[in-house]
């Protein structure tokens, strides 16, 4: 299998998998108690802590442990929102937004908070001003996502920073995507708090971290032990912890190199595409994007039949079609970049990792081809196009 | 998620394709919500004697779309108007609940070439 869905997940890495088994069965210890079996399980999480922390270039200290992406910006959206309440209750995102941050910023709206959506416009990338005049003496918390996880395209996260630091209003992004693939320096990009998760980094699922600053203050959301800071309680996950760990450590060590193998993996693909099949559109922004996202659009098709076409040649992809979508809408990130429903249809998104190799661009090419085509000559939409 | 029936369909979609001359079409669904299927048939003494579909749409209004026109083939007019939206699900071996509803309309658009049949050969003995 060729399998290019890696912006769903990732593969554990056998390194990373090697390094959490001790943590099962023989140093199962729980990390908060005294004797030695507790304290090899805390030494563990704090040498993962510092691990990712290299990779942001963050302090240890200011990293904390989550059960994944989606906690981590529940943690944030929400801590900073009943934390600051009494001083605003105005929040700016964006509206290509994951749905951990969306539908986190719609609870909010429900319970009182005003959430200015930022318009990604055609490209997939929002305005720094824009955002300035988003900002109103009510304005508490920017929450823009770093790279989108259907188009791939980066949003100018240093300069927003920028303005969200003159304007004093704390800055949350949620770097799910971006971490491990493009280098993600917490210092240089001017934010407060940053969301990773460990399984789009070949890292396990269900754990993630939740980056913030010394100083920044948060409402817990959820209630226990004190463990975290008291910002995420609960006895700690140490094995997918040390996992996380050593995923980040990794994706630190090959970062440049597959940064550059994976664009120019991606940019052949997309050319090939874009110049071997009629009507067919590149989603998003051309090079501000993420190295491993391409996201095509066909006209006259549509995506969950091309996905399962590819299936059938052993290649893995997705698409926002609304068919392929649980709530059968068609992806909201589409529909912001202004396409048309019956375009929003026809989008494959392939999204590529370190086992995508060279020798695959043409297989994966012809394939595509191969069901673009098949689902054409069904389709009654393109004859209409064809005259 | 989807039967291997559906995916066998899917996959090898039969009675693919337009009838120049046909005696009926019928298109039904909407590009904006994902599915739009046309369905052709040729009539002879009553009889169904050939029939072809075009679908843009999802795995299961195609498999739907190639469904019907083989369970239509050959019927006479009054048995192909009795085929229902169930009957195809359940020739396909069942379809994922979501599917049921949007991407099920292939039983709508044979009996709308029927209906359109239907109204040619008033126009004609008029
Ligand atoms: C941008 C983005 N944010 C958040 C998440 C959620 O992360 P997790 O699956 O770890 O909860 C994802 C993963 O789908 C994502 O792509």
């Amino acid at each position: 299998m060729i399998y290019m869905d890696h912006s769903a997940t990732s593969p554990v890495d056998p390194e990373v998998f090697k390094a959490m088994e001790p943590y099962f069965v023989d140093s199962f210890g729980n990390a908060s108690t005294l004797y030695s079996l507790g304290r090899e399980a805390r030494k563990a999480m704090e040498d993962s802590r510092k691990k990712v922390a290299s990779l942001i270039g963050a302090d240890p200290t200011e990293v904390i442990f989550t059960s994944g992406g989606t906690e981590s910006d529940n943690i944030a959206i929400k801590g900073t929102a009943y934390r600051l309440r009494k001083k605003g209750n105005h929040i700016i995102t964006s509206d290509i937004e994951h749905p951990a941050v969306e539908e986190t910023c719609k609870y909010l709206e429900k319970n009182g908070f005003k959430v200015t959506y930022l318009p990604a416009g055609e490209e997939g990338i929002v305005k720094v001003e824009d955002l300035g005049n988003a900002i109103t003496d009510k304005t508490i918390l920017i929450t823009i996502m770093h790279a989108n996880n259907e188009i791939g395209t980066i949003q100018p996260i240093k300069e927003i920073g920028e303005v969200a630091r003159e304007h004093k209003i704390y800055f949350h992004t949620d770097a799910v995507q971006s971490v491990g693939k493009i280098p993600v320096d917490v210092q240089d990009l001017n934010v407060d708090m940053l969301s990773l998760s460990s399984h789009k980094l070949y890292g396990p699922k269900g754990i993630g971290a939740l980056y913030v600053k010394k100083g920044v203050r948060l409402e817990p959301i959820i209630h226990g032990g004190g463990h975290e800071k008291g910002i995420r309680p609960g006895t700690e996950n140490v094995a997918s912890i040390v996992g996380l760990g050593k995923a980040c450590e990794i994706a630190e060590q090959n970062l440049e190199e597959n940064l550059k193998r994976l664009t120019a993996i991606r940019d052949e693909i997309i050319e090939k595409v874009l110049s071997g099949i009629g009507q067919s559109y590149l989603n998003g922004h051309p090079t501000k994007r993420l190295p491993n996202n391409i996201n095509f659009r066909f006209t006259s098709i549509e995506g969950e039949s091309l996905v399962l076409h590819l299936d059938a040649k052993g290649i893995a992809s997705s698409t926002g079609s609304a068919c392929s979508s649980k709530k059968l809408e068609p992806s909201h990130v589409l529909m912001a970049l202004g396409l048309k429903e019956v375009d929003a249809h026809g989008s494959l998104r392939l999204t590529l990792g370190k086992e995508n190799k060279e020798e695959e661009i043409d297989y994966v090419v012809e394939s595509i081809k191969d069901a673009v085509d098949t689902l054409r000559k069904l389709s009654p939409l393109w004859c209409q196009v064809d005259e | 998620m989807y039967s291997e029936k559906v995916m066998e369909h899917f996959s090898n979609p039969r009675n693919v394709g337009e009838i120049e001359d046909a005696d009926g079409v019928g298109t039904v669904g909407n590009p904006v919500c994902g599915d739009l299927m046309t369905i052709y048939i040729k009539v002879k003494d009553n009889r169904i004697e050939d029939i072809k579909f075009k679908t843009f749409g999802c795995g299961a209004a195609i498999a739907t779309s190639s469904m019907v026109t083989e369970m239509a083939m050959g019927k006479t007019i009054e048995e192909a108007l009795e085929i229902t939206r169930n009957d195809v699900a359940n020739e396909l071996e069942g379809l994922p609940p979501v599917k049921m509803h949007c991407s099920n309309l292939a039983a709508d658009a044979l009996h709308a070439a029927i209906e359109d049949y239907k109204k040619k050969l008033a126009e004609k003995e008029t």
